[in-house]
């Protein structure tokens, strides 16, 4: 048994771990060290708080802590980087299952000695780590069913839903009160359940409700969510440790959130309420551009001459390529036309992928060299001087007229600006609009190329012609 | 329907209106073609190569007119070609419908249809008809080349054992299509280029080719005029650049003009003193030599030497160009005539709802359609490289009213909660504010690349919510226990997943 003052300092070196964890993680140099600081800082709040804190049951702690641990790791080496964004959105909702528990447990609780104002303080906490802990849990589960194609991307648009969410809100406020008062008597269990219903529906309604391309937007939203569970739980439980540990990851997820907002110049309420037909995305509101004229296909031979001609190359991926697992062709066209001595770059556009930082993770995985990965702010200006472009199964992100028609709904997005080079030559699988639903100006482009097929069939031929 | 390509009559040009090439794809549309015996073999297109492109050869002009439905042709009817339109035939190529009344007047009174290839208008859409600009290119390119022709020396520098030659200094006004297409071909022979152009946008274009701009100490001039073109500059503007231009003089060895004001004669910019100064043995290649030259001494096609300084005012430079040219002419054409054939049947509609034909169409049944009304405002803003920042952004910007009431709400919803909470609490909160601030100032650093570790260590550290079970699990009540065990077991996958994908990942950034 170690004393309290002890544990605290624990407590204070881990809070500084995990912020040192964060700082590492700006830059590819430091990011390594930075896993490690937060490795180093949980393991330091774990024994601090198994050994200062538990008095009894060691054996099932123990137990618990070995089967979690090694499901876990084998979760973590089996994985694909191409499934990252659904790994990624069910370990959040064993977060939220975790605030709930927690939540829960701390309410039963016979021991507990709070009378008064103190009382009420701590119901709320209770109530809202709950709360939280429940959209978060439902909503990742959806996530995950969604990212994982169990469940449909489209968005569920049912009629009246953001009256439904106004219900469900007001409910949950209802209950919240109900909750304190009855709580104050001694009771309360039910009201509880009522709302943790209710936060669990709110979870699977907001999320059903957003559309595939949203998805980044969603995954850190519930990133940050499961933060503010865990502070909120940390409230509860007066623990310092867990409410700046949950507190710095929640503004994580807020920050991430509001950056993928940005570059799809949409608001983050707009794309919480759900849906693309807000925003009047209608196939109506392409109508200035229709009868754009014809697309000029090409085959894979004469894009391998294209490539092996150019100077500077620049592929622009997007979710079509992880469908089709086409990064590692990708990495070996990009290594034999360096060898050559073309200067291949890769321009990622944020919102590119299913989740924050997707491509560069895939890209990582088949071994391109991060230094050629550029965000699209580094290479945009540089257009004018690429002589290929290839376009790897994105869409919306190299959509022109969200530059040029100001009706359309993905107006003032930022894209990747591809058509001001010499060539692009665009891989899909036939001609259907992006997740927007807006027709694509860049593909009836003058000096677009249009490669249809399988991205991974049609670039291995690519590979081969090379 | 079928399309005819009567050879050119004008004295000296070598273009056609269509190569074999693109005459098979015209079949594919449905079309027929004839071509005039020896139309193509300026250009280096030969009778036979039309033949297996499955064009019929005619003996005659006059057998190609009278056979078509279409003509397709590069200068404007001269010489008796005029009369030869008739009713129901349609004739394309280039008419410059403004500068020759009479020819407009004489195509509508044969109660054809006329559409001059120079009348397109430029709207993105017509990019790939835009004939203008093919040749504006080409002729750009064979400007160096003919200056090249005359200059004596390299282009290029070179340091050999023989000496240094220092490279060819070359200046290009008017920074347009042809003015991009002479600084692209000079750049790439070595050349030292310097470019003027008095509208400024055109700066980044010339600087894109690795060209220098020259900018005149000019604030409040901006010589963009409609449709991309230049306009009119008042007379001190026009007093700086004279200065510039002699000073210029003084130092460059070519300089290629390219100024033109639509509908106007060409602007004079080269003075004979400014050729006064330049040094023996220079080069001006003056690309507006057709409506007057840019230049005081050019002679309109003519090489002529003055002042040492040797003066090429050729007006055919495309034409000398031939096959290069007819290839891009004929292929202009033949975006224009697709776009003209819906169903791709063989049978041409000229739909004056459609923009493009509605402007290129000079006359039609009788009537003079030129100049067309005003273009609706193209879907190309005229400063493409700018966009409009949407009006989304505009709803970004609500009135400062917004903030402040939020700012208000939440301060009286801190002081509403300080007057009523106990202290414990309050210190609570003040860790939970700055831990926020501290989350915010550090995650702002993060690299876009490393969003998915980031969110992957978040959600590994966010299981710290583990301390909350450990802190349960010694509890005497076996529900309680229970619970708290299966939240230790949850958190554990996930403390121990999020850190090792992680890790994974980081192992894969490499350099």
């Amino acid at each position: 048994m170690i004393s309290a003052g002890i544990v605290t300092v624990s407590y204070i070196a881990a809070t500084v771990l995990f912020i040192l964890a964060l700082g590492g993680l700006s830059n590819q140099e430091t990011a390594r060290r930075g896993n490690w600081y937060g490795i180093t800082g949980m393991t330091i709040a774990l024994l601090a708080t198994v050994f200062g804190v538990v008095t009894e049951h060691y054996e099932l702690l123990l137990g618990a802590l070995l089967i979690g641990g090694t499901i876990g790791i084998i979760l973590a080496r089996r994985v694909q980087m191409t499934q990252m964004p659904e790994l990624v959105a069910i370990l959040h909702s064993l977060v939220g299952l975790a605030a709930v528990a927690v939540g829960f447990a701390s309410f039963m609780d016979p021991n507990k000695h709070f009378v008064g104002i103190d009382l009420t303080i701590h119901d709320i906490e209770t109530y809202l780590g709950i709360l939280i802990g429940a959209v978060t849990f439902s909503g990742s589960v959806i996530a995950f069913g969604k990212l994982s194609g169990r469940i449909g991307g489209n968005p569920l648009t049912l009629p009246g839903r953001h009256l439904f969410n106004l219900g469900l809100l007001i409910g949950a406020i209802w209950f919240g009160y109900q909750f304190v008062m009855q709580s104050a008597a001694g009771g309360g269990l039910n009201p509880l359940i009522i709302m943790t219903v209710i936060a669990l529906l709110f979870g699977i309604h907001m999320v059903m409700a957003i559309g595939g391309a949203d998805m980044p937007v969603v995954v850190s939203m519930l990133n940050s969510y499961s933060g503010w569970a865990a502070s909120a739980t940390g409230f509860m439980l007066n623990n310092d440790l867990l409410i700046v540990t949950g507190a710095l990851v929640g503004s994580s997820g807020a920050i991430l959130s509001y950056i993928m907002c940005r570059a799809m110049n949409r608001k983050f309420l707009s794309v919480i309420a759900g849906g693309f037909g807000t925003g009047g995305g209608t196939p109506a509101a392409a109508g200035s551009g229709e009868d754009q004229g014809e697309v000029i296909a090409i085959e894979p031979h004469d894009t391998a001459a294209l490539l092996a001609s150019a100077k500077e190359v620049m592929i622009i991926p997007g979710y079509g390529m992880a469908v089709a697992q086409a990064q590692h062709t990708v990495f070996e066209i990009t290594r034999i036309l360096r060898e050559k001595g073309v200067n291949v770059r890769f321009g990622i556009h944020p919102v590119a992928g299913r989740m924050p930082g997707h491509m560069n993770v895939l890209l990582a995985e088949a071994k391109v060299p991060y230094d050629i990965v550029f965000e699209m702010d580094e290479v945009n200006e540089d257009f004018p001087n690429v002589d290929v472009s290839v376009v790897i199964g994105a869409n919306d992100i190299v959509n022109p007229s969200a530059q040029t028609d100001p009706d359309s709904p993905i107006a003032g997005m930022p894209v990747l600006e591809c058509w001001k080079g010499t060539v692009s030559i665009v891989l899909k699988r036939s001609m259907a609009t992006g997740y927007a639903g807006v027709q694509n100006p860049l593909f009836f482009k003058e000096n677009t190329r249009m490669l249809f097929g399988d991205a991974k069939a049609t670039l291995d031929e690519v590979l081969k012609a090379l | 329907m079928k399309i005819g390509v009567p050879r050119e009559i004008h004295a000296g040009e070598q273009r056609v209106a269509t190569t074999p090439d693109v005459a098979s794809l015209l079949i594919k549309l449905g079309y027929s073609i004839a071509v005039e015996k020896d139309a193509g073999a300026a250009a280096n297109f030969s009778n036979s190569a039309y033949e297996e492109a499955g064009c019929e050869v005619l003996a005659s002009a006059d057998a190609v007119w009278e056979q078509s439905d279409i003509i397709f042709k590069v200068r404007a009817p001269e010489g008796g070609e005029e009369g030869k339109l008739r009713a129901n035939q349609t004739l394309i190529s280039f008419l410059a419908p403004g500068q020759n009344p009479e020819l407009l007047k004489q195509l509508t009174e044969s109660g054809g249809t006329a559409l001059s290839m120079d009348s397109v208008p430029r709207i993105s859409r017509a990019q790939k008809m835009d004939a203008l600009s093919s040749m504006a290119n080409i002729a750009g390119y064979r400007a160096v080349v003919e200056a090249a022709q005359h200059f004596g020396r390299f282009f290029t520098g070179q340091i050999t054992a023989a000496g240094k030659i220092p490279p060819a200094k070359v200046l290009v006004i008017g920074a347009g299509v042809a003015g991009l297409s002479a600084i692209g071909a000079a750049k790439s022979m070595g050349a030292i280029v310097r470019s003027f152009d008095t509208r400024p946008e055109v700066k980044e274009q010339v600087e894109s080719m690795d060209a220098e701009f020259l900018m005149l100490d000019f604030d409040d001039e901006d010589g963009t005029g409609e449709g991309g073109y230049a306009k009119l500059m008042s007379d001190e503007f026009i007093a700086a650049e004279m200065a510039l231009f002699a000073e210029q003089a003084k130092e460059v060895d070519i300089i290629i003009t390219t100024a033109l004001i639509p509908g106007r004669p060409a602007p004079l910019l080269i003075k004979a003193e400014h050729v006064a100064l330049m040094k023996d043995g220079s080069v001006i290649v003056d690309l507006a030599a057709e409506t007057g030259g840019n230049c005081e001494l050019t002679e309109p096609g003519e090489v002529v030497v003055k002042d040492g300084v040797t003066i090429i005012g050729y007006t055919d430079l495309p034409s000398r160009l031939a096959t290069q040219s007819s290839q891009l002419y004929a292929t202009n054409l033949r975006h224009l005539i697709t776009d003209m054939t819906p169903e791709k049947d063989g049978n041409i509609v000229v739909d004056f709802e459609d923009e493009v034909v509605r402007g290129a169409t000079v006359c039609r049944g009788g009537e003079t359609t030129y100049p067309p009304p005003a273009p609706k405002l193209s879907a190309a803003p005229p400063k493409p490289a700018e966009p409009e920042p949407a009006p989304v952004v505009v709803e970004k910007k609500p009135s400062i009213a917004g903030p402040i009431i939020m700012v208000a709400v939440a301060a009286l919803a801190l002081l509403g909660l300080g007057s009523v909470a106990p202290p414990e609490f309050m210190a609570h909160f003040t860790v939970f504010v700055l831990a926020c601030f501290v989350g915010y100032m550090v995650i702002w650093n993060v690299s876009p690349a490393l969003h998915t570790p980031l969110m992957s260590v978040t959600n590994a550290i966010s299981s710290i919510i583990v301390i909350g079970a450990l802190l349960q699990i010694s509890s005497s009540d076996t529900v309680i226990m229970w619970i708290a065990a299966a939240t230790v077991l949850v958190t554990s996958i996930n403390i121990a997943g999020g850190f090792a994908v992680t890790r994974r990942m980081l192992e894969m950034f490499r350099k």
